[in-house]
């Protein structure tokens, strides 16, 4: 089954991580449409979160339409996000870059801050924003 | 099932010449929250549980706990005290077998077993020859069991280790979220409850300092840094201000939009206890709904009136 982490230093509130984790999920195809979304009674019980949090959250999910509430059934996941499930080409290329990177004595933080500065070069021009649902 | 788990009407405690405990308390929580009382050594805290429990009567002012009075309503309340009362000479089994016998018809016995095996701890072991973390698991896995609808601990967590506290804390919410249980637990850590709970009572010199959901608290105050004097922010409420360099960091509740030159974050909770307790003439606030002066909000509105 899925499952939350909640890292609680990060600075990003509760309810927002689950919404990206979910959203990260969907984008690996760790989470795909009809699949359903742990209760928030599960929720709370392996991660000791307020149950409201984990309702605040689907219910933002839900807000985006990927996710729908089945009264009495759960919560399921509506859409998928991206196409990168986490065995395509791509991510075995990332992964290889990042390799190298580590090889060529980068810190993590120097890995991240060169991936985010090519994101920056890539997706701001005329590629404009990344699967745009609307 | 009633929608306030407790309301405070002027409520006292005095203890003969050690003073007052508590002192005029007003407020309300309502049914279904998972509240944290918050506030230093010697606040009150303490003796507020043990007046919803029932254990002790007010001095002055009033208190009903799901409708009724502390002492009626006694079966359907859990109260785990500061120093977990557990009887010495019985083993954890007998322990949990007097739970089902004086909870007849509410008993949760696999619930309360699981709490228990979760700790490795063996049934047949003496309460006596417990560590402290360990009694705190049986405590608890008792208050579990009964099935209340408001559960009132006192330090719950304090000598759990972390794998404990996170796993109890876990068993806490999932009963919350299965069964709508209130639950109030008081700490002077604040980032343990952080979390896990909706809903604040800061208690500090025996008054009930901020009540409500968290997130409204937080969102009633703004932190502002800027170059001006304290004088510049008048018509707010100041919680507290301090100099830092040649400018000055406040804690507000704002009151219309904050003047130009000064700089406006939202507080973290820390930020908004520590103020309040670093100024304890800062007026109290109680958000709409937990004040019981005011009208519980759902009442009023539902009779006919458009809200937009």
């Amino acid at each position: 089954m899925f499952a939350y982490r909640i890292d609680r230093r990060s600075g990003v509130a509760t309810y927002v991580q689950l919404v990206q984790q979910t959203k990260q999920a969907l984008r690996l195809g760790l989470l795909e449409p009809g699949d359903k979304l742990p209760t928030a009674r599960e929720v709370v019980e392996a991660t000791a979160i307020n149950p409201n949090t984990v309702l605040k959250a689907y219910r933002e999910l839900e807000r985006e339409g990927l996710v729908e509430a089945r009264r009495g059934l759960g919560t399921f996941v509506r859409k998928s996000l991206g196409s990168t499930p986490a065995d395509s080409p791509l991510h075995g290329e990332l992964s290889q870059w990042a390799a190298r990177a580590r090889a060529a004595g980068l810190e993590r933080d120097d890995v991240a801050a060169l991936f985010a500065a090519v994101l920056e070069e890539q997706f701001t021009q005329e590629h404009g924003p990344e699967g745009d649902p609307a | 099932m009633t929608d306030t788990a407790i309301e405070a009407a002027a409520l006292g405690k005095s203890y003969g010449r050690r003073g007052r405990a508590l002192d005029d308390c007003s407020f309300r929580l309502p049914a279904g929250r998972i509240c944290a009382v918050v506030g230093p050594n010697g606040a009150g805290k303490s003796t507020l549980l043990a007046l919803a429990a029932g254990l002790i009567r007010p001095t002055t002012g009033a208190l009903t706990v799901l409708g009724g009075a502390p002492a009626d309503t006694r079966p359907k309340i859990a109260y785990v005290a500061q120093d977990k009362p557990l009887y010495p000479q019985l083993s954890i089994a007998d322990t949990l077998r007097l739970g089902a016998e004086l909870n007849p018809g509410r008993w949760d016995a696999e619930l309360a077993e699981r709490v228990v095996q979760e700790g490795e701890l063996d049934p047949a072991s003496r309460v006596r020859t417990l560590s402290g973390g360990q009694r705190t698991r049986v405590a608890l896995a008792l208050a579990l069991g009964k099935r209340a609808e408001l559960l009132l601990l006192d330090e719950p967590m304090a000598d759990l280790d972390p794998l404990a506290r996170h796993q109890l804390m876990g068993t806490l919410m999932a009963q919350a979220a299965e069964h709508g249980t209130t639950v109030v637990m008081s700490s002077h850590i604040v980032g343990e409850l952080a979390d896990s709970c909706d809903h604040l009572l800061l208690v500090s010199g025996g008054r009930v300092r901020l009540g409500g959901p968290i997130d409204d608290l937080v969102d009633a105050h703004t932190l502002v840094t800027g170059r001006g004097p304290v004088a510049e922010l008048a018509p707010h409420t100041v919680v507290e201000s301090r100099a830092t360099g040649r400018g000055t960091t406040a804690l507000i509740r704002p009151e219309g939009p904050v003047g130009p030159g000064w700089e406006a974050q939202e507080p973290s909770l820390e930020d908004l206890l520590l103020a309040h307790l670093r100024s304890p003439d800062a007026p109290a606030l109680l958000t709409p709904g937990t004040d019981p002066r005011t009208a519980p909000l759902a009442a009023p509105l539902a009779e006919g009136e458009v809200t937009v």
